[in-house]
């Protein structure tokens, strides 16, 4: 009964904070509410059994990728995001798309129901961190190798996408801007 | 009496629409971005709740793959966005129309 009534509060609470995420014009509201959806889905997991990504979800979403989120929104100085005012007819698309989408999801779900209703004793540690670490470098050792190396490459893409173009790139640029100038020039006299 | 394995899916789908329907209407590359975020969630959520009700641990290792892709992704697309927002002083998706013509 209390993991009943615990579900109910923090399945509420994730969604209001979602709907307050879609709903506030101003990013920093967005990202605030975001966070609180992560930490209710970090109980959620607790009830079900998951301590291990409990704990990751909140190191990793509301620690580091929000953290990144709220400093790229401080460093670019945004104003309000004043949606729609030539994409009216959007509303309309989005929210009847959003209600087909919901009630296909809720359709497959219904459809597949098959699936046990009680949780599984078999294994109750399945969510420990013990076996997880287990499985991980027993069994899954490939895609985790993979995932490294998807970090490595996530590091270096940063890393060019935000370098400053060097002094010898820079003349480059500065000569085809003044090439074109002339061009311009000769068209027009 | 713990809730049934279809609340949790229940709540997944929701929490995915929320996400999609934001993606929709959002036009600020940031808003987009937390929009994806929240559908990444809501989708481990359906991986945790299936490998509680059926035992097994598979579940909760590939909700830490999908963290560790929302995190590169986070590094990436936050690159993106900031040099995107140099380029053209702006993150509003309608104004990434460069390569139009």
């Amino acid at each position: 009964m209390a993991s009943t009534a615990l579900f109910f509060l923090f399945a509420g609470f994730a969604i209001a904070c979602a709907i307050s995420m879609v709903y506030h014009k101003n990013p920093l509201y967005s990202a605030i509410s975001l966070v609180g959806v992560f930490v209710a889905l970090s109980c959620i997991y607790i009830t079900l059994a998951a301590p291990f990504i409990a704990a990751v979800q909140i190191l990793i979403y509301a620690g580091a990728i929000m953290v990144l989120v709220v400093f790229v929104i401080m460093l670019l100085n945004l104003e309000d995001d004043y949606p729609l005012n030539r994409l009216r007819y959007l509303f309309a698309l989005g929210g009847g798309l959003g209600i087909v989408l919901l009630a296909q999801t809720l359709f497959i779900f219904y459809a597949v129901m098959r699936a046990p209703n009680v949780p599984s004793d078999q294994r109750m540690s399945a969510g420990k961190t013990l076996d997880l670490g287990q499985a991980m470098y027993t069994q899954y050792l490939l895609p985790v190798e993979i995932v490294g190396v998807l970090l490595l490459m996530a590091i270096i893409g940063a890393v060019i996408l935000s370098r400053r173009l060097g002094q010898a790139q820079l003349e480059l640029v500065v000569d085809r801007e003044l090439e074109l100038r002339h061009e311009e020039k000769g068209i027009l006299n | 009496m713990e809730p049934s394995l279809a609340s949790y899916l229940a709540l997944s789908g929701i929490l995915f629409t929320i996400g999609t329907v934001g993606v929709i209407f959002k036009r600020n590359a940031l808003g987009m971005f937390m929009c994806i975020e929240l559908m990444l969630n809501a989708v481990n959520l359906t991986f945790v709740a299936f490998s509680r009700y059926y035992g097994d641990v598979t579940g909760q290792l590939f909700v830490f793959m999908v963290m560790s892709v929302a995190a590169a992704e986070a590094a990436v697309g936050l690159g993106i966005i900031i040099t995107f927002f140099r380029n053209s002083q702006s993150v509003d998706v309608d104004d990434a129309s460069m390569l139009r013509n």
